[in-house]
């Protein structure tokens, strides 16, 4: 096994990690945290992969970049949603609000 | 490359929503009109994209002249042509009904958002790469909660909560299959993806994450749990927009992949679609029919109207791109139609302060045009004719006939006459109700006539069927790897 695939390897676990996560925690901050733990995986997966032969690839890396600024974004807007449900709800969980 | 006109760029497209998205943010007053003024400019751009689609066929654009891998590629053909017009037309009713709908405080949050929200689906439509497919679909998504987030009630920020992490979820997956697919073929382009041998079992994988990721996001039964909270609590113009546009998104970038990069791996899996989208379709009526609230009704029919893009599918591989016509009326129907009603019951809440069916008040003498975009738009959404939506159900019925596929038909009229009872069910309520609950609100001319207009536009739709098919046939989308010929 060369190492580009080893780290794949270990990108792939991080996203499972985080996808068993997503499932059975029910707080927000650790879903969140999840969710950022697969996007990690995910960003370890195309630099490992971007080693397709002697040569690296850069474009993975442009794309892992682009990648983390919208991570970036998209966890600030969950934090914040996070604070907002807290705040409504006195709890950072989701609730079953049901179909009423 | 043929020669630009300067002014007909698909990159104002992109360009010009975002300027008044930032527009819309720091201006103190005024924001409406700069909305609707962007909105209504951005329907003209499309249509003279269309012309000059229809005279010199499918292009490509570099922007800034960087080209693929690093810079990006937007492509514009028949395919992407009409989602863009679906998503102007459509826009604009929506940015008509919010000038009136908003307070002040809360346009302040609603105009940046939404046009915001409207570059990125721009910018997904032309989009041919799956990578800036990836990051447009984000954007969209980020997009779309914030807005369903903005009303900040509680159930409001619960949904939008849960859409975000679903939302999340779906690219996450998508975006791993982008991975494992670029290791194999060191390319995101959508073509050179499907021209290039894949190993089958990453192809697999792939495309099993990817389809993954996006039907959480198209909320296919049993995928839509998060659906009907959040295109209910949010506000109406907002719900009409997710409804009628967001959902779209992913069945676009699904329906793309399906063509160019995996059209055999696709034609297995269109059982099982197919059998899901089949259930969605009843289920989704039947919880339609059950709901007690009419915003939560008319979310539901959505889940049963996503239901049908996906029950047509078993019938491409033998129907070839008539289905895809079809799929597509159906896709275009829908968000007319969906639009209209989405804003028509935000009128019946607003004026009767409450969406509860049984109590409505009868509402048919003082909003007389509300009534008429609701049976309109019903009149499409249960496929009767003449509208968009009979059109595209006759196509797949005749299609399915002669295939001898009877489930399928079976499904499509059930589906009809499940649809019938749940839009008369709240069509009886506001002619027939009488006792008046509290003292009824006026509502906004303009949030009358908004969705009326977009009703007789999925009426008119079945008047325009063979334009739209024309139109959608240029450059062939459904054919795979045509981008060469441009």
């Amino acid at each position: 096994m060369t190492p580009a695939q080893l780290y794949a390897l270990v990108g792939i676990g991080l996203f499972f990690v985080g996808l068993y996560a997503l499932g059975v925690r029910r707080h927000l901050l650790p879903r969140i945290l999840a969710l950022n733990i697969m996007g990690s995986g995910v960003f370890v997966v195309l630099v490992a992969l971007a080693r397709r032969s002697s040569e690296v690839d850069p474009v993975p890396h442009a794309m892992v970049i682009t990648g983390i600024v919208v991570a970036v974004s998209a966890t600030a807007l969950a934090l914040r949603l996070m604070l907002r449900v807290a705040h409504a709800t006195g709890s950072a969980q989701l609730t079953d609000t049901g179909d009423d | 490359m043929s020669i630009v006109s300067p002014l007909v760029q698909p990159v104002l497209l992109i360009a010009l929503p975002l300027v008044g998205s930032i527009m819309a943010f720091l201006l103190s007053s005024r924001r409406a009109t700069v909305g609707v003024a962007v909105v209504a400019g951005n329907l003209g751009l499309v249509g003279g994209l269309i012309g000059r689609l229809c005279a010199t066929g499918p292009w490509q654009h570099s922007v800034g002249g960087w080209g693929a891998p690093l810079g990006i590629d937007l492509y514009l053909d028949g395919l992407s042509a009409t989602m863009l017009a679906m998503t102007a037309l459509v826009s604009l009713g929506i940015s008509a009904y919010s000038a009136a709908y908003f307070s002040a405080t809360a346009a302040r949050h609603f105009w940046p958002l939404w046009l915001l929200l409207l570059a990125a689906m721009n910018a997904l439509f032309l989009s041919r790469d799956l990578f800036n497919l990836y990051v447009t679909l984000e954007l969209v998504g980020i997009a779309a909660v914030a807005l369903t987030a903005m009303r900040g009630q509680r159930d409001a920020l619960v949904a939008a909560m849960r859409y975000l992490l679903t939302t999340l979820l779906g690219s996450m997956s998508y975006l791993l299959g982008v991975a494992l697919l670029y290791h194999s073929v060191g390319s995101v382009d959508m073509v050179l993806i499907g021209e290039t041998p894949v190993p089958p079992p990453v192809a697999a994988a792939a495309f099993a994450l990817m389809a993954v990721g996006l039907l959480l996001k198209t909320a296919l039964f049993p995928f839509h749990f998060w659906l009907p909270g959040a295109h209910s609590s949010a506000s109406a113009p907002v719900s009409a927009a997710l409804s009628a546009l967001v959902v779209k998104v992913g069945f676009y970038i699904l329906l793309r992949l399906w063509i160019e990069v995996f059209p055999a791996l696709a034609d297995e899996i269109a059982g099982l679609l197919g059998f899901l989208g089949g259930v969605a379709v009843l289920w989704g009526s039947l919880q339609a029919i059950l709901q007690q609230r009419a915003k939560m009704l008319v979310a539901y029919s959505t889940v049963a109207q996503l239901g049908y893009f996906f029950l047509a599918l078993p019938l491409v591989a033998a129907g070839g791109s008539r289905v895809w016509g079809a799929i597509v009326l159906l896709v275009l129907a829908h968000a007319l139609a969906k639009a209209a009603m989405f804003m028509a019951a935000g009128n019946l809440l607003a004026f009767a302060g409450h969406d509860r069916i049984r109590d409505l008040d009868r509402v048919v003498q003082r909003m007389p045009l509300t009534a008429a975009a609701l049976g309109l738009a019903g009149v499409s959404i249960m496929g009767l004719p003449p509208s968009g939506g009979f059109s595209g159900k006759w196509l797949l019925l005749q299609a399915s006939l002669e295939q001898g596929n009877w489930p399928i038909a079976l499904v499509l009229l059930l589906g009809g006459v499940l649809a019938a009872v749940y839009v008369f069910k709240l069509l009886e309520h506001i002619f027939t109700s009488g006792t008046p609950t509290g003292e009824p609100r006026a509502v906004a001319r303009t949030m009358e006539w908004a969705p009326l207009m977009l009703a007789i536009g999925a009426i008119a739709l079945g008047f325009l069927t063979t334009t739209v098919l024309d139109l959608l046939a240029v450059g062939e989308p459904f054919v795979p790897g045509r981008r060469d010929d441009y």
